[in-house]
């Protein structure tokens, strides 16, 4: 069994057969690394035909629980392997107070893990001081703030004027995320960057790290 | 149980053996540009353009909400409500996000006006209900807490029993509130509509009050939305919602026809009535 059967297998969501040939890499001594670089190109295939309107949410979802069950099968064999990887940077995610949705945020925290990202994910309904806490802790290069509701811009802002309080603004690079946002949302709030999907908190965290942020 | 709302010279009366009534979602400037504009300029031509629209297109209730980004809700919600006064006479049902936007809002009402919403968390309760009372109002109750809202629908249903006895508590009766059981993507979850229905279900054998749901976010994330918003919002109604918050230039001859199947159009004469308009408005 092949990585490219595994990519083909997990970007056509079919879930037994994804999960059977990861199982038999497993079993003949693949590399875990390339299992997970195997489910990495398979997310950025099922990731772009979202966004080109050809795959829809129930796949995308469906994806990502494919992807969650390779990983579970993997991680021991991770474990062993990882002190050799490095990880590309730190992001701290998070749906600000007053809004609880969860299925964008998730979404973007599972992409950033598999390409390469360690991500502190503080959940829904985080508030300010949950988030000027984490950065103090974790100093990651990017905090991306999800939310939906239009409540939640407040919030957001709120949260953005929070770690400038904190003295912590200009360590970090803001980028917010949601349904509603657009150019417009991200000057209200004062964030650096919106995105409108996974794939650009992706390669927006990518940019920051590289140093191609501004 | 007959829940009884007021405009300036119209009154709507919502129950489960009668026609379905709609309440207009569209003065909400979430996920439309124009309008959010619109507010942020002050110029509220939009707001009487579309409470103009959803009445000539069947709606019998407005939904007024003003939230978004640079929009002071407190200031610009009575001015809203005073521009839709001035053009039409369908009651008001006023979507807040702070309670405090709702008494000035109230006081220009002539009729009886539904605020939404209560939910079940005890700020909420403590700060609406007692607006609800004051003003002689109705509301509507979302299923949700401190905790989000419910996966399930038993947790749902045990959230409504509370808002409902709550509020009777302070002396409103069950008649003046609608209930709300909320639904998420199916894109999302394949079980959210599932509970939802259930959900619905159980509130009208339990408490028997009258019902709302805004029925298109069961269809995020997918192809073929109107489709599917169209088939759930006829099962939400067959269980038990019976003022849905809907595009009513959309959903109306849905709605005509499975009011006509659910045997609530005495010789079908409103299903006809719309059809022979949409005939001729062709």
């Amino acid at each position: 069994m092949s990585q490219q059967q595994l990519v083909e297998a997990m970007s056509t969501i079919k879930e037994q057969e994804a999960l059977t040939i990861a199982q038999d890499m497993v079993n003949q001594g693949a590399d875990p690394f390339s299992i997970l670089d195997a489910c990495k190109q398979a997310m950025a295939i099922v990731g772009d035909n979202f966004a080109k309107g050809l795959y829809f949410l129930p796949e995308l979802v469906m994806a990502g629980q494919i992807l969650m069950q390779i990983s579970e099968l993997i991680k021991p064999l991770l474990k062993e392997a990882s002190s050799s990887k490095e990880s590309l940077g730190r992001v701290v995610v998070g749906t600000v107070e007053g809004d609880i949705h969860d299925i964008g945020k998730d979404i973007v925290v599972l992409m950033l893990e598999v390409n390469g990202f360690e991500v502190r994910d503080l959940g829904i309904d985080v508030p300010a001081a949950k988030f000027v806490e984490a950065v103090k802790e974790f100093d990651p290069q990017v905090v991306a703030l999800s939310g939906f509701l239009t409540v939640a811009f407040d919030n957001m802002k709120k949260t953005v004027e929070a770690l400038k309080e904190a003295g912590l603004r200009d360590k970090v690079k803001i980028q917010i995320g949601g349904g509603q946002i657009d150019e417009e949302i991200r000057r209200y709030t004062g964030a650096d960057d919106y995105g409108l999907d996974a794939m650009e908190a992706v390669s927006y965290a990518k940019k920051v790290v590289a140093g191609g942020v501004q | 149980m007959d829940t009884i709302v007021k405009g300036k010279a119209v009154e709507v009366v919502i129950g489960y053996d009668r026609p379905t009534v709609l309440i207009g979602e569209r003065i909400n400037p979430s996920g439309k540009k124009k309008l959010a504009q619109a507010l942020r300029d002050g110029d509220l031509d939009q707001v009487r353009k579309e409470a103009v629209n959803q009445v000539a297109a069947g709606a019998d209730i407005l939904d007024v909400n003003v939230v978004t980004s640079g929009v002071d809700e407190v200031a610009m919600l009575p001015r809203a409500v005073a521009a839709i006064l001035e053009v039409v006479d369908a009651p008001l049902c006023l979507d807040v996000n702070d309670p405090a936007a709702l008494p000035a809002a109230l006081k220009l009402i002539p009729g009886k006006a539904i605020i939404n919403s209560v939910t079940g968390e005890e700020k909420s309760l403590n700060t609406v209900l007692p607006l609800v009372k004051e003003y002689g109002a109705a509301v509507i109750g979302l299923t949700m807490d401190e905790k989000g809202i419910p996966k399930d629908a038993a947790t749902r249903v045990a959230i409504a029993e509370r808002i409902v006895a709550r509020a009777e508590a302070l002396g409103i009766p069950a008649s003046d509130i609608i209930m709300d059981c909320l639904c998420m993507s199916v894109g999302a979850d394949d079980r959210a509509a599932v509970a939802t229905l259930e959900a619905v279900q159980q509130v009208r054998e339990r408490l028997d009050v009258n019902q709302t749901l805004g029925a298109s976010n069961i269809s995020f994330g997918l192809p073929d939305r109107e489709l599917i918003n169209h088939v759930f919002l006829s099962a939400a109604i067959r269980s038990g919602v019976t003022c849905p918050t809907v595009d009513a230039a959309k959903v109306r001859p849905t709605v005509l026809a499975l009011d006509l199947v659910m045997g609530r159009d005495r010789f079908a004469r409103r299903f006809l009535t719309d059809y022979r308009a949409r005939g001729a408005a062709k």
